[in-house]
């Protein structure tokens, strides 16, 4: 499945990353070569094969409904960019 | 003291022959005089290892103190560390300081173990060789123009110069056993599951896995009992009684049986690691192992079904850096999508950012299919291959890694790099535990012998590799590094 | 052209949990911003998700109380998209393998009608936090409370044909959510709300138009206004020759529109994958039964049972069935009384009018069930008569008597029914009102009827209103009629 500028640029905005044009270049050599490689896959017959999401066979775990968390909001906040009246700010959203 | 191994400078604080405080102040006086040349740490927390080695030396006269206490320890700076920097290689992260404790620190510092400090790494461990660092790379202490593998390339290299007597690491894809293998030390990468995930930064939650680096596989042996265990903070942390890891190492090997997985000695493989592992199963078989050839035919599909799910998990995992609740934050954004493109643009390496765009596309409409599920299908074979061995024999040995310590610089195309990884990466997958112990030199450079067992058994592997340990000394050997520089 | 309008509804119902679906932060609503925010719900880094097993039980309750499929194996997915009140870069939810499969949900209309409406499936996810616009220097504030919030969405096929029928597919999913104590159904706070998605076609067309999708429709009412603009656009818009965009529209209440979210509509895609930070859940059969067992009666059930065995008219069983607190005030005041019909009169008359006079909930009622059952009974064994009734109830709304037998006895209310007694104050009356009765005796037949009230409002002043007022009708006739 060859990978084209257009893919690249449509997983940048997906992860909002930038990318400058000269990046994007660098970025389709970088990833085509990566995607070749991963295209070994296909061939390979997997026909009935179940996905496997986790290594092990386990089953979720749920926890008790309790309120076990108190408010560390100063601590966290003190890593934060920018807060005002204990928000986290960014700039305006427009809806 | 930097010559004892863990174990040993254990009983020379059990005995009294020399403090904690001491012996603390003897490693980050070797770090301050070393490290320079290393740059194996990223931060150093000189002052309060101080403290806790005071605190340690006070339980050891009170009698209340365990037995490893006293004893410093590094950790990469993947692990979160309340009040210390926690980077992640990254620039991302360089202004983040931990506000809890890794549930791995936690039970470390429960156990009386001191920190040094926190260890370079690959950035967001991605890499194999530690060039992926944004605090510069690391050099390996047998050849200083060598990388010392990656990711916890920080960890392997202070443990092998004699830095610090062990460290934490984590393995995705190798990230312990490789650098292990690439400085001469004794690396383990547990089952998955078995080491709580909490507070360690993730990279691909399903293959990430936190495991001890040292000298000797004994000294493994009491860190893991230390670690291991169930966490209710990680949900996919299993319930499972964790064994006395030490009381087994001794058990006599007759009658084990070790298969040779024949991809595992295919192209590509250096004749002088294949020597140097063929050596060691030799010596196996003087212990009375018996050893046949199996195959695990999906090996080859390994690489390519990592570079999906890893990759995809990790574009996910990682959108939180966004420079809206901690991390690095663009300066002056003009609006919201500048904030996120900038911050994240700036804040992550290329590499991470391969990662990242690989994950995105995978993931995405058209693509998920063909990529994602066929990766997660392969993923099930490649673990079937394993149990399917561990039918017919007890551990399986081979090379940690194809060639030994590359020169820096020396891998510039992402995809050559990625393949070092070729027989390391198919045990994430399948979620069984490996370890790598020295077993030679290739040119001056270490040889680590690969030995894996099915999920579970770190005993087993544990006992195995300390053996192997009892009857060569491969890792006893110290880099001329150890001695001049520090 | 005769038109048909096809609405399907997208349901978020936030969970009733102390602690949030992933991490044991509060979900107590109101408090001040990221205060309730823990490491997990700030997507800090190296911070994991556990499982909260109330909210697990509450999305299999609100399934077994829908008829629906339980999931033996449901798994969670991430949602990847950015937004700053999103802290992860993606929602946990569940795509692919849903806890709650197909079920159903019977509505009744306001005629009475039943109609089924299918449940395509619900799925538990978590609720992201809140941008908050006001002047931060023209910045936005987030507040993170709300992320993690436990939400069930409930997503129904497109089987409603009206306003009507959607705001009531949206009141018996409100009844059965506040019924099964899983929710606390606060529109007001956002506990449930609302996305509809409207088509339109020509009528006995198959095929379904194409849709849009109304957001933030947060109250019944405004599900009906927000159809009804949007059905008409469409129609209009399709008439006038144009097509229906399929897009994400904005419901404005105060201009009473819905208008498009986005002029260019941005191609989301979410790359939805199972989160591997979670393990699949996985629930046996024992589990199902048990929480099968401590299913309370629903309000369907109660309603037919109100109808068929208490004898109340199909809308006053809806009516009261509709909320629990509702329901179960009513049967408290039926034990008390032994009258369904009065119970009902009582609770959807008197009681209703004055709870919503002073804003107040049922539960908030400051008469209890047994207080106006005892009130109804006093009515029923004629110990008062209707007009005395009101008076009680004010008094025992104003605290002003335990019971209603305290108050009537302090107030003197007790109804007179000694036939002696009425016929003295009777003799009183027409004595003291000479003009009156010459009157009464001069007019037609036909029209004495009319003017015997007079007559009935004086004895009834003079009782002080506790005279009964059928005994002082008929005696009143007999004695005016003989002076004829």
């Amino acid at each position: 499945m060859a990978l084209e500028e257009s893919h690249v640029r449509r997983a940048a905005h997906l992860a909002r990353l930038a990318v400058s044009d000269d990046q994007a270049s660098g970025f389709v050599e970088d990833l085509s070569r990566i995607l070749d490689m991963v295209d070994q896959l296909q061939s390979l017959d997997t026909e009935g094969v179940k996905p496997l999401a986790h290594p092990l066979d386990a089953t979720q775990r749920l926890r008790a409904d309790e309120v076990t968390e108190s408010n560390q909001r100063d601590t966290f906040q003190r890593c934060a960019p920018a807060v005002e009246n204990g928000l986290y700010l960014v700039p305006r959203v427009v809806e | 003291m930097y010559e004892k191994t863990l174990t040993q400078l254990a009983a020379a604080l059990k005995s009294g022959e020399f403090s904690s405080r001491e012996l603390t102040a003897h490693y980050l006086q070797r770090i301050e005089k070393a490290d320079g040349k290393l740059n194996s740490f990223i931060s150093v927390t000189a002052e309060q290892a101080l403290k806790h080695a005071e605190i340690a030396d006070n339980a050891r006269a009170a009698g209340t103190a365990g037995p490893l206490a006293g004893i410093p320890l590094a950790l990469k700076d993947i692990f979160c560390t309340r009040d210390v920097k926690t980077s992640c290689g990254s620039k991302m992260l360089d202004n983040f300081i931990a506000p809890y404790n890794a549930t791995v620190v936690e039970k470390l510092n429960a156990a009386g173990t001191i920190s040094l400090g926190k260890t370079n790494m690959d950035e967001f461990a991605m890499g194999s060789s530690n060039e992926n660092s944004y605090y510069g790379p690391v050099k390996n202490p047998w050849d200083l123009t060598a990388v010392p593998g990656g990711s916890s390339g920080g960890s392997a290299a202070a443990v092998a110069a004699g830095l610090i007597p062990a460290a934490m690491g984590t393995d995705t894809g190798g990230s312990i056993r490789q650098p292990a293998a690439f400085c001469g030390i004794t690396g383990l990468k547990p089952t998955y599951g078995r080491v709580s995930r909490f507070g360690i930064i993730a990279y691909a939650s399903s293959l990430d896995q936190a495991g001890p680096m040292a000298r000797s596989a004994e000294d493994c042996a009491h860190l893991l009992g230390v670690i291991a265990g169930h966490d209710g903070r990680d949900s996919t942390s299993v319930t499972r009684g964790v064994p006395d890891y030490v009381e087994n190492l001794n058990a006599p090997l007759s009658g084990l049986k070790i298969g040779l997985p024949k991809e595992y000695f295919g192209d590509g493989l250096d004749p002088d690691v294949e020597k140097a592992v063929r050596e060691a199963v030799k010596v196996y078989e003087s212990l009375g192992a018996t050893v046949r050839e199996v195959s695990l035919p999906h090996t080859h599909y390994a690489i390519p079904a990592y570079y999906v799910i890893a990759p995809a998990e990790a574009s996910s995992n990682l959108s939180r850096y966004d420079g809206v609740r901690f991390g690095y934050r663009c300066d002056n954004p003009s609006d919201l999508i500048d904030l996120y493109t900038r911050s994240r643009a700036e804040g992550f390496g290329e590499e991470v950012k391969r990662r990242i765009l690989i994950g995105t596309h995978t993931l995405s409409e058209g693509f998920f299919d063909a990529y994602y599920t066929k990766a997660q299908k392969v993923r099930r074979l490649i673990r079937q291959d394993f149990l399917d061995a561990f039918e017919d024999v007890d551990v399986l040995m081979g090379p940690a890694s194809p060639t030994p310590a590359f020169d820096l610089g020396a891998k510039k195309d992402p995809v050559s790099m990625y393949l070092q990884d070729i027989y390391t990466i198919a045990v994430n997958l399948a979620g069984i535990p490996g370890i790598s112990v020295p077993a030679g030199f290739s040119n001056g450079r270490p040889v680590g012998l690969q030995i894996l067992g099915t999920h579970f058994a770190e005993a087993q592997l544990l006992n195995v590799a300390h053996q192997f340990q009892q009857a060569t000394d491969w890792h006893l050997q110290r880099p001329a590094f150890a001695e001049e520089y520090a | 052209m005769q038109w048909e309008t096809v609405i399907g509804l997208e349901v978020h119902v936030q969970l009733a949990t102390r602690s949030k679906i992933f991490s044991g932060a509060s979900t107590a609503f109101g408090a001040e911003p990221n205060t309730q925010a823990c490491a997990v719900d700030l997507g800090l880094p190296g911070a994991l998700p556990v499982l909260n097993e109330q909210a697990v039980a509450m999305a299999v309750q609100f399934g077994l109380a829908v008829h629906a499929d339980i999931a033996e194996v449901s798994v969670f997915d991430r949602k990847n998209y950015f937004y700053p009140d999103l802290p992860k870069g993606y929602q946990t939810s569940q795509m692919y393998h849903p806890i709650v499969g197909p079920g159903d949900v019977e509505i009744t209309l306001e005629d009475g009608a039943t109609k089924l409406i299918r449940i395509h499936h619900a799925h538990l996810e978590e609720d992201a936090g809140k941008s908050l616009h006001e002047d931060f220097h023209g910045m936005t504030g987030i507040d993170l409370n709300r992320a993690g919030t436990p939400l069930l969405e409930i997503v129904s096929e497109p089987d409603m044909r009206s306003a009507k029928e959607a705001a009531a597919y949206l009141k018996a999913i409100h009844s059965i959510v506040t019924y099964l104590g899983i929710s606390d159904g606060n529109m007001a706070e956002g506990s449930m709300r609302c996305d509809v998605n409207v088509s339109v076609r020509p009528t006995g067309q198959e095929a379904f138009g194409t849709r849009a999708e109304i957001k933030n429709v947060n109250s019944f009412r405004f599900v009906e206004r927000a159809i009804a603009f949007e059905v008409e656009r469409q129609i209009e818009l399709i008439e006038d020759g144009g097509s229906v965009v399929q897009e994400t529209r904005l419901f404005d209440p105060d201009r009473d529109e819905t208008r498009s979210m986005r002029t260019k509509e941005e191609a989301n895609d979410y790359r939805y994958f199972p989160c591997p930070d979670l393990l699949p859940v996985v629930l046996d059969q024992a589990y199902l039964d048990h929480l099968r067992s401590q299913l309370p009666e629903l309000p369907a059930d109660k309603r037919e049972r109100f109808q068929n065995e208490l004898g109340l008219s199909a809308y006053d069983a809806n009516v009261i069935s509709a909320s629990r607190d509702m329901a179960e005030f009513f049967e408290a005041v039926h034990n008390e009384c032994g009258d369904a019909k009065q119970s009902a009169n009582w609770v959807q008359g008197e009681l209703s009018g004055a709870l919503n006079r002073e804003n107040l909930s049922i539960a908030n009622s400051p008469i209890s069930a047994r207080q106006l059952g005892q009130l109804i009974s006093r009515v029923l064994d004629n110990t008062i008569n209707g007009k005395a009734a009101k008076e009680v109830f004010q008094a025992l709304w104003n605290g002003q008597g335990e019971s209603a037998d305290d108050i009537i006895d302090a107030k003197g209310l007790k109804q007179v029914t000694d036939t002696g007694a009425i016929e003295a104050m009777i003799d009183q009356v027409i004595a003291d009102s000479p003009a009156q009765v010459a009157q009464y005796r001069d007019s037609e037949p036909e029209k004495r009827g009319k003017m015997i009230g007079y007559f009935v409002g004086q004895v009834m002043k003079a009782s002080r209103g506790t005279a009964n007022p059928q005994q002082v009708n008929g005696l009143l006739k007999e004695k005016l009629d003989a002076l004829l």
